[in-house]
Formats: C-alpha cells, structure tokens, sequence
C-alpha cells in the first residue's frame, strides 16, 4: 500500500473511532450511525488530502500540518452543517487529519519495477 | 661533562635510521609498538610529510599495500636501509587515538558511529582474507574530519591480551578474533551502565566461542546501526516493555499526536459536558 492509500486507509479508521466515540454524547447518540458514517467520509477525505501532499512533499512536520489543516476545514463544514457542535467536531477531527498527515509521511511509497 | 639531557639527545640520534640513501629526511620520532618505530619525515621530492616505519621484515607493508580503502593508511613508498632493515613510508595521519576523542565525544550515537566506521575497514580487510589480530583504540586514529583509520596491519599474530580473543593464544584465528576485539573496544565506546541491548551486542560480540559471536564486523555494525534506529538487535531478545519503550522512543510523534488526540475527546466529553 502506498503513502495514498495508507494515509486514505488510517483517514477512514481514525474517522470510525471519531464518529463511535459521539456515542458518549447522549444528545446525539440516537443518530450515531449516521456519525460514524459522516465521520468515515471525513477522515477518508483528510487521508486522501494528506496522502497526496505525502506523495509531493517529503516533510512530517508540513504533511502534519496539511493534514491538520484539511482535518480541520473539513469538520468546520460538517460543524456548519450542524450548526453547532464545532469544539466537539472541530478540535479532534482536525487531529484525525495530523494523525493521517504524519502517517502518509511515514509511510514508505511501494514502486514496483518490472 | 655532559648532561642527561644532551645524552638522550645523542642517544635518539644515534638510534634514527639512516635513510640517506632516500627521498625522506627524518624529523622525528612519532611512536613505538611492538612491531616497529614509526617517524614523522619530509618526502623531499614531493615537498610532503608522510610517517616511516622501520621494521624487522616487509610482511606489513606487503598487507598494507594490498588493502586499499579509506580507512586503512595508505603505503607510498617501501625499501630496505643500509643497515637491512626494512622501512615504508606511508600517509602521516593527523587526528588522535581513539581512546583521546572518546573522552571528548560524550554523545553515545556519536561514538557508535565512529565505532561503525571501524568496522567498515575491517570488514574490507577480511574480505580480502587478512586479519587484523592487534585491533586496540591506541591503533585506530580519528581524524580532524571524523575519518577513521586503522593502523598497525600485519601483526605476526600476537595481540593485546586485554583484546585478544581466547582462540588467539592457539594462533589459529579468522576474521571473528577481530570481532572479539571489536566487541571489547564497543566495550569502551558504550562505557557502563549501558542500554540492554548494547550490553547484549557487547556480548554476543566477545563470546567465547568463536561461532557464537558476529560473523563478522558488518552483522556488528549492522546491529549497532539498528539500536541507533530504535529498531531490533539480533543480540537481544526484548520483553514486551522494552519493545514498547523502543516503539515509544521510535515514534515520539505519533504518541503526542494520539495522546493530544485523547486528551482532546476526554475534553470534550467530559468537560463540555454534551
């Protein structure tokens, strides 16, 4: 798997433990299907925002950076969606983009040659 | 009357070869092992200073000249004196004995990584079928650079009993005696009260047995370049603490990365009270 796919993969998976951990909120919980689901797509998208920048840039602290930012953008919009809840959408969703960020940084990209 | 002082002087004269009959003027006296007198010299006709070694016979230099690598002094010149002895000119090296940068190298990755360096000539050495046999910090030099030499090749097989590996009192030796002694100077290098898996590289280095240590120095160097990557040695088997500690040290940002993440949620779970 490359920095891509990695970063999309981690994205997604840190996206479903977002969107699970609402279930401790009981004012949203009856809607905690939709979360995880919305939360997923989130995450995919950050990890894909940040696996690409891994694929041009090679620096952790700017695809850290990157991804922070996308994580960040893009729970803003799912807040404004809401209106509301933007510490609780904000704030860890723009850590699941770091978090994929450093992981596509990390990650070493496959090249498979003939 | 004449004084002690004038005497000594007369008496180290006396003793300097005559290389009249050279290119070198001798300038003075450098060092003295157990396999000859090494001597700082001017090559007149290059208008360079290079170190001459006089010895009894040209086993040295014909090891020496056969081995050709970065961290093995290179031979220039050889020739017999009229006295018969034998003499070789070779590149003067300017740095210090490692024992002397050691002592002023306090970071730990530094001095593995001059420790690593050492084992490249020696490895180079083996595959070219000669060892070592003397390997000791007083005959590895450090240069003003961090280039690394060893020095003194071609011992007729006698060590340094504290490097000696046990095997070399029978005289029958391979390339893993040097190995033995590269574990002994690691010894120095990690000091004490060193990392498990160092201490455990430091082991399996000196063991015994001969077909229990390394291979040879690469495996080594390769383990030693492994705990510097907060990887794991083939010399240590790890508890589970120690692997989680090594993953921690490896992976400092992720951990804070995670942790602030947890930190975050616990925030707001907890104290935004939703």
């Amino acid at each position: 798997m490359g920095k891509f796919w990695f970063a999309v993969v981690v994205g997604a998976a840190l996206g479903v433990v977002d969107g699970l951990t609402s279930w401790f909120t009981p004012a949203v919980r009856a809607q905690l299907a939709g979360i995880v689901v919305g939360s997923t797509f989130k995450g995919a998208i950050a990890g894909a925002i940040a696996g690409w920048f891994a694929k041009k840039v090679n620096s952790v602290p700017l695809g850290i950076l990157v991804g922070l930012i996308a994580g960040l953008l893009l729970a803003w919009g799912v807040a404004a969606m809401q209106h509301g809840y933007y510490f609780e959408i904000m704030l860890p969703g723009s850590l699941v983009g770091a978090i994929a960020g450093y992981a596509g940084q990390k990650r070493q990209d496959v090249r498979i040659s003939s | 009357m004449i004084s002690d002082k004038v005497l000594a002087r007369l008496k180290t004269a006396a003793e300097l070869p005559d290389l009249s009959g050279t290119r070198y003027r001798i300038v003075d006296q450098i060092g003295r092992g157990g396999m000859g007198v090494v001597y700082l010299a001017d090559d007149v006709e290059l208008g360079r200073s290079v170190a001459i070694k006089v010895l009894d016979d040209a086993q040295e230099a014909r090891v020496l000249a056969g081995l050709e690598h970065p961290g093995i002094v290179p031979v220039h010149d050889a020739g017999v004196l009229p006295d018969g002895r034998r003499y070789y000119a070779m590149k003067l090296v300017r740095g210090a004995r490692l024992d002397v940068v050691l002592e002023k190298t306090p970071h730990l990755p530094d001095r593995l990584r001059i420790f690593q360096k050492i084992c490249e000539p020696v490895a180079f050495a083996h595959s070219r079928g000669v060892v070592h046999r003397d390997l000791k910090p007083s005959n590895i030099m450090v240069g003003e650079f961090g280039e690394v030499l060893v020095l003194d090749w071609g011992a007729p097989g006698v060590g340094t009993p504290q490097f000696m590996a046990p095997e070399q009192a029978s005289g029958e030796v391979d390339g893993r005696a040097d190995v033995f002694a590269l574990g002994k100077i690691l010894e120095i290098v990690i000091g004490i009260n060193a990392a498990k898996p160092l201490a455990s590289i430091c082991r399996r280095a000196m063991e015994s047995d001969p077909a229990r240590r390394y291979a040879g120095p690469l495996e080594l160097s390769a383990d030693i370049a492994a705990w510097l990557d907060h990887m794991p040695v083939s010399a240590h088997r790890e508890s589970v603490g120690e692997r989680l500690v090594r993953f921690g040290s490896r992976n400092r940002t992720l951990l804070a990365l995670l942790v602030a993440y947890l930190i975050l949620r616990l925030i707001v779970i907890f104290w935004l009270g939703r």
